[in-house]
């Protein structure tokens, strides 16, 4: 047992500071860990997102000495403890309460994308057939937590704000798995290039490096989609051909 | 008389997890306006964390499966306390649900021939759980929650429900809070589909997350409803032990349908030295048999380490006891031996278990493919809850629908693992199906505005008593190590007595809970006020466990450590009585009719 220093932002609506709380920490104890010791003993009205403490829910990102994590998945061992930790809520999102930032941007946009259209069933009794090589890469987008720390990183939000012309990182993910769900017969690829504004990544993958759940969001997911999105508006042999047709 | 905002429904969802989502997808499908109240944010309840896979006698893999033979595993795991009707419903309608997530979008894991794999798990007779890798919870919710955000149902993202609303004996709406500004919100609904989940925060080492406060339960016992074999706790054999952090967090019983084996720390495979009867014939005799059993070896039989649950957890906590245990108090799940037998082994493994593989190696610097894992039992899941009719869902308040796991009746004193998250489809289905329903026969009801008032009162009143009163997160820490020392896996009459004088002084130190601050997004406020629901179920589990004097399923007493034919015959059932304190009653099991009898016969 030894002692460290939280340095955790107090605050409401965008108003507010870093207070420093001194705990006992432990072996094998993770920011969380501690965000809770803080609130139980010295800060009972902490506003603090979280809800499984496993990595899978996706409800405790906040920026940890100015990296975007899951407070459930950093090890304090991971961390340099002869230093105060700072912890601040994602700094992208509207301020609400200390730890806790306004993420309802998000499922906005989600109703924004057209849905899963599934194709005609395979067989009699209504369901299909594909392979596991053909559900490999949606599963990997599917894999996603939807703890919105690609959100928090990205530039284009982050520091452009660009809210209204563009999805961000999570949403091209769940643009990707519906263009390469096996059974999908939906087109988003005129919405991306649109309405979505995939153009405006230039592929610095920030998102990438943050992800909890290690997706390959920019090569396995946004480089794709613009590609489909280049084949099928910009290949000039291609508008040639449709000249001629 | 204050003013809230009201929100008119035809049904109201209070949970969004897979009930929850489904019972709300259900109701607006068939035209009734819905609206979904959740503790957290959408999508991320806490079926999320489940990870085996929906179990659905669908015979993809082994074509001997069919309804009845999972209709009589899911008997035989509940040691027949079930409501068989829920059962037979159950395993007849879980392989259409699970077809129709994949009409949703789900992606599954594929056999060779393109269709839906399943896999082993304890229990079941043969390879049954639709699945992909080891995040089959997360696939569910995010599946409902990308088709029911197309669907009209308006979302009341975390916002907690503080009591539901009655005209006469019917439920007629719901009154709560968002946690985010702290503002009390009216729910004026024809029906209400309660959808909350378990009671795991009532003990120390869970794996639930923190939404598990027992709230529809609570909600439910002080609307009048009956609750039901609440003395059914089940702990899951396998939870972390280490580090404490994340003490209780789920090891998926998918690693032994791998092959992982349970070793004490003379690196014996102690279950096989325990098996019970009524499994005998199911079970390998021999390492060798159960190897070749989760390799698909049809002629095999499964390991012991793939009994029900119950046993296994029992199994583990007596090598602890004896002083056989690993080093932080648990004992050995190992998988990496299967390099024996697997020459890409570490590639299966990290397949087939991704979750598990993230999680060890990310939380306790554990790599699984080269080392066991140190393991032992965690409150896990409430088969009982809120009494409800096999096939509306309809709790005995009219009006009142429940699904998931707040309903009790599917899983009787044991559930199978995989049964949990059909279960989330087929009577969340129903429960919203019959709700809306019931909204379109009947009109909406009168609020209770007193109530609401009264309520509202006694919500405000921890910052009347401000910081310095009680501590909330105290309270709930001492009732969670009082229950899980006192109303454990292994019980006894004195010790439950103990739990009940705790809990009463509990009571009183909670009615003077008190918190600073102001009401936005007040963590503190928020748990004084869960608190009142852990604490009411909390005395109810161990009046049930008192009364209860056998051991079954997950039920076990050490004082009476056997099954007996008088308690063989009913359930118990808990309601409020008119003094305001829990009133058991026995009511007979639900009997079996003829062709059930033959379904469970022909599997014996």
């Amino acid at each position: 047992m030894s002692s460290a220093v939280f340095r955790i932002w107090r605050g409401d609506n965008g108003q507010g500071e870093f207070k420093d709380y001194s705990i006992e920490v432990s072996a094998g104890m993770v920011v969380l860990d501690a965000v809770h010791k803080i609130q139980a003993s010295q800060a009972n009205d902490m506003a603090v997102r979280w809800n499984c403490k496993a990595g899978k829910c996706g409800s405790c990102s906040a920026e940890i000495n100015g990296k975007p994590r899951l407070m459930c998945m950093t090890r304090l061992n991971q961390l340099d403890m002869t230093q105060p930790v700072t912890v601040e809520p994602m700094r992208t999102f509207p301020h609400v309460r200390d730890l806790v930032t306004d993420v309802s941007w998000n499922y906005k946009v989600k109703e924004r994308i057209a849905k899963f259209k599934p194709r005609k069933p395979d067989s009699m009794d209504g369901s299909w057939r594909f392979q596991q090589s053909d559900a490999d890469r949606p599963q990997e987008f599917r894999k996603c937590i939807e703890c919105f720390l690609c959100q928090d990183v990205c530039h284009v939000l982050r520091d452009h704000h660009l809210h209204d012309e563009f999805i961000g990182p999570r949403y091209f993910v769940y643009a990707a798995q519906l263009e390469m769900n096996p059974i999908d017969s939906g087109d988003r690829v005129k919405s991306l290039k649109d309405d979505f504004g995939i153009g405006y990544c230039n592929i610095t993958k920030c998102c990438t490096k943050v992800c909890p759940e290690e997706i390959k969001i920019t090569d396995n997911a946004i480089i794709p989609l613009k590609e489909r999105v280049v084949d099928e508006f910009f290949d000039p042999l291609a508008k040639l051909f449709k000249v001629f047709r | 008389m204050a003013e809230y905002p009201i929100h008119e429904y035809d049904v109201l969802v209070v949970g969004a997890g897979g009930a929850g989502l489904r019972a709300a997808i259900e109701a607006s499908a068939s035209g009734a306006k819905t609206g979904v109240v959740t503790k957290s944010l959408l999508g991320k309840a806490h079926t999320v964390m489940a990870e085996g896979g929906m179990a659905a006698a669908m015979g993809n893999v082994d074509d001997r499966d069919n309804w009845r033979v999972h209709f009589a595993d899911t008997m035989r795991g509940g040691q027949y306390m079930n409501n068989c009707r829920m059962a037979e419903l159950h395993a007849k309608e879980a392989p259409a649900r699970v077809k129709e997530l994949e009409a949703w979008g789900a992606i599954f894991d594929r056999t060779k021939d393109g269709k839906i794999l399943q896999r082993n798990f304890g229990g079941h007779r043969y390879p049954r759980l639709a699945h992909v890798g080891d995040r089959t919870g997360l696939e569910m919710i995010r599946t409902l929650q990308d088709h029911g955000i197309h669907q009209g149902i308006e979302f009341h993202m975390e916002a907690t429900i503080l009591t539901l609303l009655k005209d006469g004996e019917r439920c007629v709406g719901a009154f709560g809070y968002d946690r985010e500004r702290g503002r009390f919100k009216l729910f004026h609904a024809k029906a209400v589909v309660l959808a909350t989940g378990g009671i795991g925060r009532a003990y120390q080492i869970t794996s639930n997350s923190w939404e598990y406060t027992a709230d529809g339960h609570a909600l439910a016992y002080n609307a009048g409803a009956a609750l039901l074999d609440m003395e059914f706790v089940q702990f899951h054999p396998t939870g972390m032990v280490w580090p404490p952090s994340v003490k209780g967090i789920l090891v998926t019983e998918g690693v032994r349908g791998e092959g992982g084996v349970l070793k004490n720390k003379d690196g014996k495979r102690f279950m096989f030295d325990d098996i019970p009867e009524n499994y005998r014939s199911q079970t390998a005799d021999t390492p060798e048999e159960g190897w070749r059993y989760v390799q698909g070896d049809k002629s095999a039989r499964r390991p012991p380490e793939l009994l029900t649950r119950d046993h296994v957890a029992r199994c583990i906590n007596r090598e602890v006891k004896a002083g056989r245990g690993s080093p932080h108090g648990g004992v050995f799940l190992d998988i990496a031996w299967i390099k024996e037998k697997l020459p890409n082994s570490v590639e299966h493994i990290k397949k087939k278990l991704p979750s598990m593989y993230h999680q060890f190696k990310q939380l306790a610097d554990l790599d699984i493919t080269q080392e066991p894992m140190e393991i032992g039992p965690t409150t896990h899941y409430a088969m009982g809850g809120i009494q409800v009719e096999g096939d509306t869902q309809m709790s005995s308040v009219p009006g009142l629908f429940a699904a998931g796991e707040c309903a009790a009746g599917l899983h009787g004193a044991n559930r199978l693992g995989g049964n949990s998250l059909s279960d989330l489809l087929v009577f969340g289905k129903r429960a919203g199906e019959y709700a809306a329903k019931f909204a379109k026969e009947r009109g909406a009801g009168k609020i209770d505005m007193a109530h609401v008032d009264t309520t509202a009162k006694l919500a405000l009143e921890p910052f009347e008593r401000g910081a310095a009163a009680e501590n909330p997160f105290a309270v709930q820490q001492e009732l969670q190590e009082s229950m899980q020392k006192l109303v454990g896996i292994v019980r006894v009459e004195n010790e439950m007595q103990r739990a009940l004088e705790i809990i009463a002084k509990l009571k009183s130190r909670a009615a003077q809970a008190g918190v600073g601050g102001h009401r936005e997004y007040n963590t503190g406020w928020h748990t004084a006020l869960d608190l009142d629901n852990l604490l009411t179920i909390s005395e109810i589990v161990a009046l049930a466990g008192i009364e209860r004097k056998e051991s079954r399923g997950g039920h076990f007493r050490d004082d009476y450590p056997e099954r007996s034919a008088e308690f063989a015959k009913v359930n118990l059932r808990i309601s409020k009585g008119a003094d305001g304190k829990p009133r058991i009653e026995r009511v007979p099991v639900v009997p079996l009719t003829e062709d059930l009898t033959h379904a469970i016969e022909e599997q014996k």
